[in-house]
């Protein structure tokens, strides 16, 4: 569906809403500043979950260390997974979802915009609730993956699940409705030419990912709400003295919780495909191989949960079922480091940061996926699952693999997204600096795992073995975590340099690099026609390298979506809605009701005020 | 000369890393005896012969492909001005070889896989068959051939299979003896199964392997293996012990007998190991003067150990169930730790893990 200048014959109000100051950016639908949004959130976040595992670092230094005690380092480990996962990678992700998905299709906006801004604002209410605990010495404490039965009241009395559970459901809302957000603006709003077999990796990449988390949240969600009903409405879903089954909880958990790593993961697969053949100047190699292979391994990703649960002796034609399907998705992913590979092959490599970052994406996530391949042969994975070799596995995936992944497009995109340039000589040392501190904590961890140190354990005993190698792990975190305070270190140092970043600093195939860095807030000043994949390269074919730099325009007669205050009302009605079922009932009968029903019933209203005030508002 | 160097520079990089992943796959257990990768046992030897399977496959592997990358990296290095490269944009041939020769890897990681799968799914015969029962935060077993219950310490006959039947009272654990058997998780609703023996003597440790709660980190125990005349003479005493050992004549240990029963440790603890009061919180403590270990294989059974863990089990075990009530002194201790070094059931542990 293509979009033309002019809109509307008769214009709205014109922009007589302000554009700077804190209300505009609570109002604001405009999908870039959502994603900007997302993005220093999640960073602030990425560095609470760095902070709470240097603290687990410096615990696990020595053995019988007591330099945390054993609940404050079950709840660090458990908030260090959580956030890591929900608050770090994910919200990182939806920011360049956010900022460039619009950007790389064409298109002046997501199809739903304040739903948009309703999503970010639900991600926040569900990250206060996760994080407002350790403020009640309660922070979620029974790991990432709450296992039944510990997780009943009986096992888990305090608060502490409760947040987990409350903050989870929150951040569950919100990942929803970005999905579908996404999922249609891909869909349907892509510029004239683009058929999907044009669009770019990153956009393909999302798109997939969108389904993904479609079909996988509902399924926490189920399982979060019978967890809720046995701990508030005394049902019995895992309560094994009634008949209930900790399994069931293993099952719903693992089906949502593997789709959810290739959530984690694919988006980072998509930005390396953008990255590496703009350094490598030429196409991706094997384009429709790695749409296919990105949405194999998605499919497939739904057959495999039980990998995590081979230890539960479910019996050998289980174990053997998703064993195979497990080994299965080498195939895929090896496709997809092959084209990589392939696509720098030939290539003239232009050595800057954002591929510095991509190049040891490949080289840390082969690792990670040879470790994956190990845990595959099922009765290897008897000796490694639990264990230190699985939290080496699963690191070198989602930080030597997403979060490399992640840094790459900030420094690949940051020039787009904030109008100047990183340091480049910063930015490399930024990069090894990360490099060998990531790679001096997290490889020895392979050892201790094969060494008999399980997972999850706030000390361990001397006479093991363990305590050389933790040294060594404890160094190199931190190592690593100075590293972020350099990159952190150069953003602002490249601010103050304030090199202007132009439209196109790095010679780009996708159309972001055809508008203004900053972009003007409607992006566009006219929709695109696209004629090829890697339109930009094929606009610059025709029309000669360098292209002239677009000009900033008025935009008038462009309609923009109104701004709106109703989706932040109706994220905080759902957020008192759900405080009501942290706080205990205020009437000392029924002694059945276990929530707050005044604070649930206002939170209730204040939500229905606000979908119905924003329903009827004008877009 | 430069781009040499930097290959160098890579190279040298990543052969320490592979020389110690080989100097560490030895796992010499003297310095790891709770290593995975020294197995003395069947079900162990199988797990690692995958094991290794795969480490080969992976090795080989990620020599190949990180090369590839590396050599890429420093072979097609360009600068700005330089010419457009060829623009390739795929080839059907590589997209078959390099989707076909993963997956045959992969099939030879596959049969071993799912062989060893079944055969270790076997029910075994002619097993002596041990029950596990996981607590938060300690092991209970028992041996229901010989009617003897005991904790945190499992004796078992040298080259003689068991059978693990295994159930939790509380909430989901992991059994895990890595130089023997693999992990299995135990459910409290379900019985899971795990099969093992053992082809050395000594004494071998073990850990839980699924979250369990505040003090999952310390819940361990000892497999004692031994030969078959010392194990026989092991299920003797303990089916016998079904009082204390007697302490007449000491009259320390007479003092701390009495303590048992003032300072409440009665009322979680046993020491009869045939018949013991059904409803115990608490480990049996049959043959606690002779375990090697305590607090659930966590601390030394030395006199000093036996009084810390006593006087302040929420200092060393921060909410564990193990209390003491009131106060007690110095001499107290000394004489509940000498009542409960006069409990052995077998004269003296077995030396102590010299691995052989």
């Amino acid at each position: 569906m293509a979009t033309s200048a002019v809109e509307h014959a008769a214009p709205d109000a014109p922009a007589a809403h302000s554009k700077t100051g804190v209300w505009s950016w609570i109002t604001t639908v405009d999908h870039k500043r959502i994603g900007i949004m997302y993005g220093v959130s999640a960073f602030v976040f990425f560095m609470f979950g760095g902070l709470e595992a240097l603290l687990l670092r410096i615990q696990l230094g020595s053995a019988d260390n007591t330099f945390l005690s054993p609940d404050v380092y079950n709840q660090l480990f458990t908030m260090h997974g959580t956030t890591m996962i929900f608050l770090g990678v994910m919200p990182l992700s939806a920011m360049f979802f956010n900022f460039m998905i619009p950007l790389q299709i064409g298109a002046r906006d997501v199809v739903f915009p304040r739903l948009n801004s309703f999503s970010f604002w639900m991600f926040l209410v569900g990250a206060i609730v996760l994080n407002v605990s350790f403020l009640f010495n309660a922070a979620p404490n029974a790991g990432w993956f709450g296992y039944a039965n510990l997780t009943e009241t009986q096992y888990s009395p305090g608060l502490n699940t409760d947040f987990w559970v409350i903050g989870l459901m929150a951040l569950g809302v919100a990942s929803l409705a970005a999905a579908v957000n996404f999922f249609v603006t891909i869909i349907n709003m892509r510029a004239p030419g683009m058929r999907l077999l044009r669009m770019p990796m990153f956009v393909w990449m999302s798109f997939i990912t969108q389904v993904l988390l479609l079909l996988a949240f509902p399924i926490i969600t189920v399982a979060l709400i019978f967890l809720m009903a046995d701990r508030y409405f005394g049902a019995n879903f895992f309560q094994p003295d009634a008949n209930g089954d900790p399994m069931l909880w293993q099952h719903l958990f693992w089906i949502f919780g593997h789709p959810e790593v290739y959530i984690l993961i694919l988006p980072p697969f998509g930005i390396v495909s953008e990255i590496l053949p703009v350094f490598s100047r030429k196409p991706l190699f094997g384009y429709a191989a790695m749409v296919f292979s990105g949405a194999f391994i998605a499919v497939l990703g739904f057959g495999v949960w039980s990998h995590h649960m081979f230890a539960t002796g479910m019996g050998p034609i289980a174990d053997a079922s998703f064993g195979l399907l497990t080994l299965l998705i080498a195939i895929p992913t090896g496709v997809k480091i092959f084209n990589w590979i392939g696509t720098i092959w030939g290539g003239s490599l232009q050595m800057k940061t954002p591929m510095y970052f991509a190049l040891g994406f490949i080289a840390m996530f082969i690792i990670g996926g040879l470790s994956g391949i190990m845990h595959a042969a099922v009765p290897a994975d008897l000796q490694q699952t639990d264990t230190y070799f699985v939290v080496a596995h699963f690191h070198y995936v989602l930080f030597g693999g997403s979060i490399f992944a992640l840094l790459a497009g900030a420094y690949y995109w940051m020039p787009k997204m904030f109008g100047f340039m990183l340091n480049e000589r910063i930015g490399k040392i930024q990069f090894w600096l990360m490099f060998i501190g990531f790679n001096i904590t997290f490889f020895p961890m392979h050892f201790l795992g094969l060494h008999g140190m399980p997972r999850r354990v706030y000390t361990y005993p001397e006479g093991l073995g363990f305590e050389f190698w933790n040294l060594i792990e404890t160094a190199g975190s931190m190592l690593l975590g100075f590293s972020f305070l350099v990159f952190i270190w150069n953003i602002w140092l490249s601010k103050r340099a304030g090199v202007a970043a132009p439209a196109d600093p790095w010679d780009g195939a996708t159309l972001e690099w055809s508008i203004p860095s900053p972009p003007q807030e409607f992006n566009f000043a006219e929709i695109p026609t696209v004629e090829a994949r890697d339109p930009l390269w094929d606009q610059k074919r025709s029309q000669g390298r360098p292209l002239p730099e677009p000009p900033r325009v008025s935009g008038e007669g462009i309609h923009l979506p109104n701004p709106s205050v109703k989706p932040l009302i109706t994220a905080l009605g759902i957020g008192v809605f759900f405080t009501g079922f942290l706080l205990g009932s205020p009437w000392p009968i029924p002694a059945s009701l276990t929530i707050n029903l005044p604070v649930v019933l206002i939170g209730f209203a204040l939500t229905a005020y606000g979908i119905l005030s924003w329903a009827f508002e004008p877009a | 000369m430069r781009f040499r160097s930097i290959a160098i520079g890579r190279l040298l990089w990543w052969s320490p890393l592979l020389t110690l992943l080989v100097l560490v796959a030895a796992g010499c257990a003297e310095n790891y005896p709770q290593t995975t990768l020294d197995p003395r046992g069947e079900f162990a030897r199988m797990v690692d012969d995958v094991f290794m399977t795969t480490v080969r496959w992976a090795i080989l592997v990620f020599v190949l492909v990180e090369g590839a990358l590396v050599v890429a990296i420093i072979k097609f290095r360009g600068k700005p001005d330089d010419p457009e490269p060829k623009q390739i944009h795929g080839s059907s041939v590589l997209e078959v070889v390099w989707t076909v020769i993963p997956a045959v890897i992969l099939v030879m990681v596959a049969i071993p896989t799912i062989k060893v799968i079944f055969e270790t799914a076997k029910e075994p015969a002619d097993a002596m068959v041990v029950e596990v029962i996981g607590h938060q935060w300690w092991w209970e077993f028992r041996y229901p051939e010989y009617g003897i219950t005991t904790a945190n310490e499992m004796y078992v006959p040298v080259d003689r299979t068991v059978d693990l039947r295994m159930v939790s009272d509380d909430v989901v654990h992991s059994f895990w003896v890595p130089q023997f058997a693999a992990k299995r998780d135990v459910f409290p609703n379900r019985e899971t199964r795990m099969w093992f023996n053992t082809e050395v003597t000594g004494e071998f440790p073990g850990q839980c392997a699924e979250f369990c709660g505040i003090q999952h980190a310390r819940m361990g125990f000892r497999v004692v293996s031994v030969e078959v005349a010392e194990f026989d003479s092991w299920v003797a005493g303990m089916s016998a012990a079904t009082e204390p050992v007697s302490v007449e004549g000491d009259s320390v240990a007479l003092a701390g007998q009495q303590l048992f029963l003032t300072k409440a440790c009665i009322g979680c603890h046993s020491f009869n190991a045939a018949a013991p009061p059904p409803g115990q919180i608490g480990p049996n403590l049959a043959n606690i003067g002779s375990r090697t270990m305590i607090a659930a294989g966590m601390l030394e059974n030395t006199d000093e150990n036996m009084a810390r863990w006593i006087s302040d089990p929420q200092g060393y075990k921060e909410g564990s169930l193990m209390v003491i009530a009131g106060e007690i002194t110095e001499a107290e201790l000394a004489a509940l730790v000498a009542y409960l070094r006069a409990q052995q059931v077998v004269a003296s542990p077995p030396v102590v893990a010299d691995i052989q």
